[in-house]
């Protein structure tokens, strides 16, 4: 494409993109939904925060792509993408004043257009949206034209109190569950939004942080690695210590619904620490990887539940069985695909996948698994007289699964298996050639990855007291792949990072439910084009997938 | 010859050979009983027949755009059920203003046409945006790089539809030229089954036709082929690429709207099971190869519409409906089994991962 002048037809491509991004987000009801929440009380709201973003987003990213360098055309160029976004709002909030587009779109209601006119009226309503589209727009190359420190001060503090803002139902309840930081929820929060007061200070302290851990943060790396060798191991206890301690406070700390989210969050990385060794390290595409935990969970539920009467035994002394029926399970479906190559492979799992849930479902099992009824009653783990009662004991439950789970995948990866399993996630047949026995290594990754599962399973199983088979489909599979991958594949502290960030977050921000998975598959695509090796991956990987790329880009 | 073959059967060929008998063993028992009580007349099954044949040949649409895209990008497009959604659910504002009006009672073809017209030009926008903005950058990534893409892309773009048109299920207008069945003695049909099996025929055969017969469908195989050879011969892969997608989009607007009159409703996440079903029609005939997507999609509508009653109810199995994607997947598996590759197999050349 011929640039001419300063490439004005970029600055109005990205516009483009971004008005019909405003314009989609409008329509979904995304901004009318947003907008009863207010970031700072009284004075900016969820949903105009949203529709400033992608104003300053598409602003910065036209300001980044100009092609003539100056300031002058930058800031130009942002400028003119945002009049495209503000004018496409206009345009939209026209069209919905002389049609009605509540027959199509049903989110386009009276409410949103007044939120997009600033309640003036449709005339005035669009000329502000133009005007100000213009003017975030500038801003956001004003912006691009800072310093980086600068920027990235004013970025790190606006992104906080924004989050704060976000998060703030959740903020609220942990601080007023600790006595001492309750003074920080009245002086931070008013019952909808943050204070001016408390948005101002919690901006100036970010920016001070930022700025201090600019200039003194690599100071202070290379001051810590100065230190003598047992001045480092010290410190590098004192942190496990620290962690550790962590770990084991957290759930008192943070209070029930917290809890809950961890407790989540733990099963997940359960499975995933089992995914990982059958999808990250063997390479075994698995998407039927919520059979395992059905399993498991099915069987401490046959097992313990006096529902079906058949057995009357305790969590634990059920727990080694629903292992065993998981380990069982993952060979009889090791045996029919040993042969299967990766896409068979996935589509014959995820089958497998809904066959145990199907089965679990229909009426010709349901004397022995409960139909669509599930099966009830069953009791909690105890030790002594303590009872795994609610979540934040689960959680101690799911910690030392966790614990265990990871250990054996850390030693696991060093040993002769865990490098067979690399071999043949790299190249089968050279594996095969270098001596590796293909039936026995890929079973037993099988095998290793639905016992993880299962213990899932069942810990599942006792902390809802219940099993129902709605709760086993093959969202919970693909939520497990995504979430290894998302965290960098293969990597155990990645499978952490990643159960965070696509299955804690997600819970942590329920109130957005209508929206969550909207804005969870945004951030898939997003995070796949921009950072594929993962949030946390193993070095090797990052090495591999960015020096194809090297590659390619020459 | 007793050791030559021993030494190229493995204990696994020979457990996977017993699972797979084991299986077939079952289903001729099961098919046998069933047949033995009569408890179902010659008209019942050819009910399950004619209804399996319309829903796989649905199937067999959808399957059409999978195994089209794994040729040329070998990877799994899961947004491609969005993509069969998306078709019906915008036309169905175009099918009810049409009711309203009373169009769609004058003229009932032309009404028709409209419909389907508007369906594959959505579902073709959806798929060529979705290859231009989350696959095109990610085409020399390691396979589950864009699977995930995918995947998220699915979720993306059902959640967008529900925001914009809601998460109720629309009920499709009634075209009285459909309703209504004909009847031959004791058999009788829908008429909207015949036009589904029809128009769905009538597609594939032109999109058979297509690929195999003309310039543009040359440099798609070439391209499913070797993608860099196919470059130097000077084919410009990234507009074939495209086609491709726009191939799969028209193929999925048109089997949504089909859908959509066999169905009577649409709904945002409609597209979920149709596109594992469909997917798993790729798999049965042979991914990348388009007579085996057509062929594993009828089979797969067979084997799920005749298959529960046919094998499970004479094992005494009670509501064995209820199974009935379970028999689907099994059958698959048993596929699999014998024939590892697909009933047609794989027209792609063997690369490995």
């Amino acid at each position: 494409m011929i640039q001419s002048r300063f490439g004005w037809q970029q600055a109005v491509k990205i516009g483009l993109i971004g008005g019909i991004a405003g314009i989609l987000v409008s329509l979904t009801g995304m901004v009318e939904m947003f907008n009863q929440r207010h970031i700072i009380s009284n004075v900016i709201s969820m949903g105009q925060t949203l529709l400033l973003l992608v104003v300053m987003f598409i602003g910065y990213l036209a300001a980044r792509r100009t092609i003539r360098p100056g300031p002058l055309w930058a800031l130009a160029n942002s400028l003119i993408a945002g009049l495209m976004v503000g004018g496409l709002l206009a345009l939209l909030v026209i069209v919905g004043s002389l049609v009605n587009l509540r027959a199509v779109f049903i989110n386009a209601s009276p409410v949103l257009y007044e939120i997009l006119t600033f309640k003036q009226g449709t005339q005035p309503g669009a000329l502000l949206l133009l005007a100000g589209g213009g003017l975030c727009g500038g801003l956001a190359g004003l912006f691009y034209l800072l310093p980086g420190l600068f920027r990235r001060i004013m970025m790190m503090a606006l992104g906080g109190v924004v989050m704060t803002g976000v998060l703030q139902d959740l903020l609220r309840i942990t601080f007023t569950a600790w006595g001492p930081l309750a003074i920080i929820n009245r002086w931070l929060f008013t019952p909808n939004g943050l204070t001016t007061t408390g948005a101002g200070s919690l901006f100036i302290l970010i920016a001070a942080i930022t700025y201090f851990w600019a200039q003194k943060g690599s100071a202070l790396q290379t001051g810590l690695r100065r230190l003598p060798p047992t001045g480092q191991r010290a410190l590098r206890v004192i942190g496990l210590l620290l962690l550790i301690f962590l770990l084991l406070a957290l759930p008192q700390v943070l209070g029930l619904f917290l809890s809950e989210v961890l407790t989540i969050v733990g099963l997940y990385v359960l499975m995933g620490l089992g995914l990982n060794i059958v999808l990250g390290l063997a390479g075994l595409f698995d998407l039927g990887y919520v059979a395992f935990f059905a399993i498991g969970a099915y069987t401490m539920a046959v097992l313990t539940s006096p529902e079906l009467g058949f057995f009357h035994l305790s969590f634990w002394e059920a727990l080694p069985f629903a292992v065993l029926m998981g380990v069982v399970a993952g060979v009889l479906l090791g045996v029919p695909v040993l042969k299967m190559r990766g896409d068979y492979l996935a589509i014959v799992t995820l089958g497998f996948g809904e066959i145990v849930r199907l089965f679990a479902l229909s009426d010709f099992l349901r004397p022995w698994l409960g139909g669509s009824q599930g099966i009830a009653k069953i009791p909690k783990a105890f030790i002594g007289g303590f009872e795994f009662a609610g979540p934040q004991q689960i959680y101690y439950l799911l910690l030392v699964g966790c614990l265990l789970a990871g250990f054996i995948s850390l030693r696991l990866k060093d040993s002769r298996l865990g490098r067979a399993w690399m071999a043949m996630r790299e190249d089968e047949d050279v594996a095969q050639a270098m001596g590796i026995d293909l039936v026995k290594t890929k079973l037993l990754a099988f095998a290793t990855g639905a016992a993880f599962s299962a213990l899932g399973g069942a810990i599942f199983a006792s902390k809802l007291t219940s099993v129902y088979p709605h709760s086993f489909n093959v969202m919970i599979s693909i939520n497990v792949v995504c979430l290894i991958i998302v965290g960098g594949m293969g990597s155990i502290p990645g499978v952490i990072v990643g159960a965070i960030a696509l299955v804690g977050l997600p819970e942590l921000l329920r109130e957005f439910a209508e929206y969550r998975l909207l804005v969870y598959g945004a951030a898939l695509v997003v995070m796949m084009l921009n950072k594929p090796e993962g949030l946390m991956p193993e070095a090797r990987r990052r090495l591999e997938l960015h020096e194809a790329e090297a590659e390619a880009g020459e | 010859m007793l050791r030559r073959l021993m030494e190229r059967v493995s204990v696994t060929d020979v457990v996977m050979w017993l699972v797979g008998g084991a299986l077939v063993a079952l289903i001729v028992v099961g098919s046998i009983a069933t047949l033995a009580t009569g408890r179902y007349t010659a008209g019942h099954w050819f009910d399950f027949v004619i209804f399996g044949l319309a829903q796989g040949s649905i199937y067999a649409l959808i399957a059409m755009g999978y195994t089209m895209v794994y040729g040329v990008l070998r990877m799994i497009n899961f947004a491609h059920s969005e993509v069969f959604m998306s078709g019906p659910y915008t036309a169905y504002y175009v099918a009810a203003a049409l009711n309203a009006s009373g169009f769609l009672d004058r003229q009932p073809i032309l009404s028709l046409l409209i419909v389907f017209l508007v369906a594959m030009a959505t579902s073709t926008a959806i798929a060529v945006l979705l290859e231009r903005i989350a696959y095109r950058p990610l085409r020399f990534a390691p396979r589950l790089i864009p699977l995930i893409t995918a995947i998220g892309a699915s979720f993306f773009l059902q959640y967008t539809f529900k925001g914009l048109y809601g998460s109720g299920f629309q009920a499709y207008p009634v075209v009285k030229m459909l309703e209504g069945e004909w009847r031959i003695g004791a058999f009788r049909i829908l008429k909207i089954q015949v036009v589904v099996i029809l128009a769905a025929a009538l597609l594939m055969a032109a999109l058979y036709t297509f690929v195999q017969r003309t310039r543009v469908g040359k440099a798609i195989r070439a391209v499913s082929e070797d993608k860099a050879v196919a470059a130097l011969m000077g084919i410009d892969i990234d507009r074939m690429i495209a086609t491709t997608f726009v191939i799969g989009g028209m193929s999925a607007g048109a089997a949504g709207v089909l859908y959509a009159l066999m169905f009577k409703q649409v709904n945002f996440y409609m597209g979920f099971i149709p596109g594992i079903k469909a997917f798993t029609s790729a798999v049965l005939g042979g991914i990348g190869n388009i007579p085996g997507a057509m062929l594993g999609g009828v089979f797969l509508g067979l084997f799920e519409s005749a298959g529960p009653i046919l094998f499970l109810d004479g094992l005494g199995v009670r509501a064995p409906y209820q199974l009935k994607d379970a028999i689907a997947f099994t059958m698959l598996v048993l596929v699999l089994i014998f024939r590892p590759t697909g009933i047609l197999g794989e027209r792609l050349a063997v690369k490995k991962a």
